[in-house]
């Protein structure tokens, strides 16, 4: 892979790591028209993110097409340390997947 | 001990076994542990009460003041609209996002793992003007709120 598609960013504050990601996606909701043909685009989004900690789950988000193309995704959770790595996966309606890492900082 | 006592016992737990993913399965059970799989009735459901039971196996919800949704008042182009939302709210479970106006109103649900913190942000479609629902579920109950935003599709007013 040439291009990293997900960008992460997780920082310690007051006991909560607050994680950031940006993902690479079009995101397409399979309702929109191609504007030369008139054809339907297919669907083709992310369904489901995960979010893993030192093989804790600590967040799984599902999603249809009616989240923005590239999404932004940012939450909170507590329970872990500076230096621990953070796993993002996310697995798309073609059954694409893709994943990255980034540690808490 | 002989070996049909050992049958028996064997054949009680495996009747048990049974009889909780039949639970599970129908959606009886849904422990923290068992993580639901993307729903597809729920998030290509043009209603949002069909939307939540499928989601949920639930609609009726709650409208309180403790849920905060930040998000536009007016969003200059419906394609990335920055929607936030937290709560104050202790055992939460999951937090969901509805745009009430959208073809498909069920845009996103986030479930809290372990040490989750409810707050999420993310940016969503709006087709047209209409409101942004919040919808958190804690102690097995499902809250609500609501806030409209406005959106001009190409800058030129609503």
């Amino acid at each position: 892979m040439a291009k990293k598609s997900i960008k992460i960013r997780a920082k310690l504050k007051n006991d909560e790591i607050t994680v950031k990601a940006l993902m690479t996606h079009p995101m397409e909701s399979g309702t929109r028209k191609n504007s030369k043909t008139g054809e339907l685009v297919p669907a083709h989004y992310i369904q489901e993110v995960k979010c893993e900690v030192a093989g804790k789950n600590v967040m799984t988000a599902h999603w249809n097409g009616g989240v923005s193309k590239n999404p932004y995704l940012s939450f909170k959770f507590k329970g872990a340390n500076k230096g621990d790595m953070l796993t993002l996966t996310w697995v798309d309606n073609k059954g694409n997947s893709e994943s990255g890492q980034a540690k808490i900082g | 001990m002989d070996t049909s006592m050992k049958r028996r016992i064997l054949l009680k737990g495996s009747l048990a076994a049974s009889a909780l993913s039949v639970a599970v399965g129908a959606g009886l059970l849904t422990p923290k542990a068992v993580l639901a799989a993307w729903s597809e009735t729920a998030f290509t459901a043009k209603q949002i009460p069909d939307a939540l039971n499928a989601l949920y196996g639930s609609n009726s919800l709650e409208e309180v003041d403790s849920i905060n949704i930040k998000a536009p008042d007016i969003a200059e182009n419906g394609a990335v609209v920055p929607v936030t939302v937290s709560t104050s709210m202790g055992n939460v479970e999951s937090i969901s996002v509805i745009a009430a106006e959208n073809p498909v109103p069920l845009i996103a649900s986030f479930n809290l793992g372990e040490g989750g913190v409810p707050f999420v942000s993310t940016r969503i479609k709006m087709g047209k003007s209409g409101d942004v629902i919040a919808v958190v579920k804690a102690d097995g109950k499902l809250f609500s709120t609501r806030k409209p935003v406005k959106v001009t599709i190409g800058g030129c007013g609503g």
